[in-house]
């Protein structure tokens, strides 16, 4: 008797093998904009794995925190590389997700029968985001620290429980020690609950199968490939074909993961602030104060929406509402295509703005604010609500191409 | 589409430069991390001039040494004024608070400093003390106005005035240029050379490891384009039999 089939008899090894990798069907003409799924686990799988290394000589600890980084970069063996390795992994990841997001949404990835798939990455979204933010803080630098003031402030406009809440998140009247303990403890917490949303995200996307680029369904096809005669005739076995694949496409990325690490880890201060590398200092105000950069189109759109009777409020909701967009998706695109290959000009040049604003309202949220950037920053928000709000209506009325039977090349 | 992804890569590959210097032009410190002949000169010169108000408190004497290809006796002997052993970091022995009393302010450790403001921003800076009798320590600095720091290396540099402007908006007089009053012990392209040392050695103190880094980069990014082919054979392989 084997050990495979002793172990076969107790766990279902072998069975989850071929329902997951070996005999999961996946379609046969995915390209670029498929490499960032496998991608973004294994930045997830690196930022667990560097910072479990880091949290072993970090110090959550106002007074020793900042110290403890420069520690980590000159007296630990490798520090350096784990913590530039962690500090890119975190803007590398935001990075493949964005493309990983963009994909879904030119291929409809987000339709039925898949609008629990794209919800659960919505939620891997804010959780990324959330895990980002409380990290931002960790190395106790003035853009660490000031940059948090701002975002937990953004809860203290919330009227009548505003000031509690804000009171009530940082474990204090300012930005001080006990927030960053506690900020320590839920960035170590928050990754495993990650992964584990990742987990439910596979086994959706294994229940309803991969779309591809053509928007096709292939379980609907017909059947029959050179592997099985139940099998869709487009689909091919995700292990060896997509796993070869892939590991191109690691190689690839990893490629410019380490120009970045070896040869710009602070990526002209956009992955690694210049103002971060100065302690923080409560009493010193930075001139100005910017998010890191995968926040700022939100931030931009915060800044974009005036206050009313002298409250941020209306900002905030704004900025939620921005986020929470992704959620309404699935319902908001009545197209009879999924894929943009068949979709007509109308949604083509809806998407173009909704990218054009997506990178302008990127660009204006790291700049000072000025009348004609704020002005500019608010004509991209009108447009980047109105992608979404309008789509019911411009996908409906957009002139589709018919969709093949079978995947194209 | 293609226009599209272009347009998605702008704003994944940030390619905008920070200004950190206000609005003075900063002149280009066009050092080189791999002078170790420069390096130790601008060691030389920190220990004299900047290393009593100012620490580097994350730097150790005996990496330095390494780093800068001299023996710890070398920098026993020459290079250490505050410190007891070898091991130790780049302390100074005033308290912050007698620090605040002096100057108005507490000098900051210049461990990061490269790092925070750039090698650009201290070499203007450093060369940009000029005359002014407003001020309590007699300079003014036109990168970093109404500074709390004396001009620590006018015996090098000597005494200069700035010529001013007048701004045709109504705003602050603009910078033009440079007069010098007193000549220093130094010419002025002596005093260039020094400036451009002694930033050099910040910027390694900056970031000790930045040579290793790139050293490891190399081989790193050597194996990984050897993989990279290797990877793709094999897929192509594979996939002779997707039709």
């Amino acid at each position: 008797m084997s050990l495979l089939s002793w172990i076969d008899e107790r766990y279902p090894l072998t069975k989850v093998w071929n329902e997951h990798l070996a005999q999961y069907y996946a379609p046969k003409n995915f390209n670029f904009w498929y490499f960032f799924g496998s991608l973004a686990m294994l930045v997830l799988v690196n930022q667990i794995l560097t910072g479990v290394w880091l949290a072993m000589s970090y110090k959550p600890d106002a007074g020793l925190a900042f110290g403890s980084i420069e520690y980590i970069m000159r007296d630990v063996n490798w520090g350096w590389l784990l913590r530039y390795m962690h500090s890119t992994g975190a803007s590398a990841f935001f990075i493949v997700i964005y493309l990983h997001m963009f994909r879904g949404l030119i291929y409809g990835s987000y339709r039925q029968p898949r609008e629990l798939l794209w919800i659960i990455g919505v939620i891997i979204y804010v959780l990324m985001m959330a895990t980002a933010f409380m990290g931002y803080l960790l190395p106790w630098g003035q853009m660490s620290f000031w940059g948090a003031q701002v975002i937990v402030n953004l809860f203290s406009a919330v009227p009548y429980i505003g000031p509690d809440l804000g009171v009530w998140i940082r474990g204090d009247y300012v930005i001080s020690d006990a927030t960053l303990n506690r900020f320590f403890a839920l960035h170590f917490l928050l990754p495993f609950l990650l992964a584990a949303v990742v987990f439910i995200h596979i086994v959706a996307l294994h229940k309803v199968g991969s779309n591809n680029p053509d928007g096709i369904e292939i379980k609907k096809g017909p059947k029959g490939n050179r592997w099985s005669d139940t099998a869709p005739a487009d689909g091919i076995p995700f292990h060896p074909y997509y796993s070869v694949k892939d590991i191109v496409g690691v190689v690839g990325f990893l490629i410019l993961f380490a120009l970045v690490i070896f040869f710009a880890p602070e990526m002209g201060g956009f992955f690694l602030e210049h103002p971060n590398f100065e302690p923080a200092n409560p009493m010193k105000t930075p001139e100005h104060i910017a998010p890191v950069w995968y926040f700022t189109p939100f931030y931009a759109i915060l800044r974009a929406v005036p206050s009313v009777a002298g409250s941020a409020f209306p900002g905030v909701v704004a900025m939620g509402a921005s986020i929470a967009m992704f959620f309404l998706l699935p319902w908001l695109d009545r197209s009879p295509v999924k894929s943009i290959r068949y979709k007509g000009i109308i949604f083509k040049v809806w998407i173009g703005i909704f990218v054009v604003c997506f990178v302008v309202l990127g660009y204006l949220g790291v700049q000072p604010s000025t009348p004609g950037k704020t002005l500019l920053a608010q004509i991209c928000t009108v447009l980047y609500f109105a992608f979404f709000l309008l789509m019911p209506i411009y996908s409906k009325m957009d002139k589709t191409k018919p969709v093949p039977e079978r995947v194209t090349k | 589409m293609r226009k599209l992804i272009a347009l998605f890569m702008l704003a994944v590959t940030p390619a905008l430069g920070l200004a950190s210097g206000g609005h003075v032009h900063l002149e280009h410190a066009n050092i080189d991390p791999h002078d170790k002949a420069s390096l130790q000169r601008g060691a030389k010169f920190f220990v004299n001039y900047c290393l009593s108000c100012h620490s580097a408190k994350y730097q150790r004497y005996n990496r330095m040494a390494q780093d800068l290809g001299l023996t710890d006796q070398q920098v026993k002997e020459n290079l250490m004024f505050t410190a007891e052993k070898i091991g130790d970091t780049m302390e100074i022995a005033m308290s912050p608070a007698d620090a605040n009393k002096f100057f108005g302010t507490t000098p900051p450790d210049l461990s990061l400093i490269a790092r925070a403001r750039g090698v650009d921003w201290l070499y203007t800076y450093l060369r940009s003390f000029y005359l002014d009798d407003s001020r309590p320590t007699g300079v003014n600095n036109v990168v970093f106005k109404d500074v709390g720091m004396p001009h620590v290396m006018w015996q090098l540099q000597g005494w200069q005035k700035a010529v001013f402007k007048e701004d045709e908006h109504g705003g602050d007089p603009i910078f033009e240029r440079f007069e010098l009053v007193k000549p220093g012990s130094l010419t002025p392209e002596q005093f260039d050379g020094v400036v451009r040392d002694l930033v050099n050695f910040l910027d390694y103190v900056g970031e000790p490891y930045k040579l290793e880094r790139q050293r490891l980069g190399v081989k790193v990014l050597l194996f990984l384009f050897v993989f990279f082919i290797l990877a793709y054979l094999l897929k192509k392989e594979y996939w002779k039999d997707v039709h």
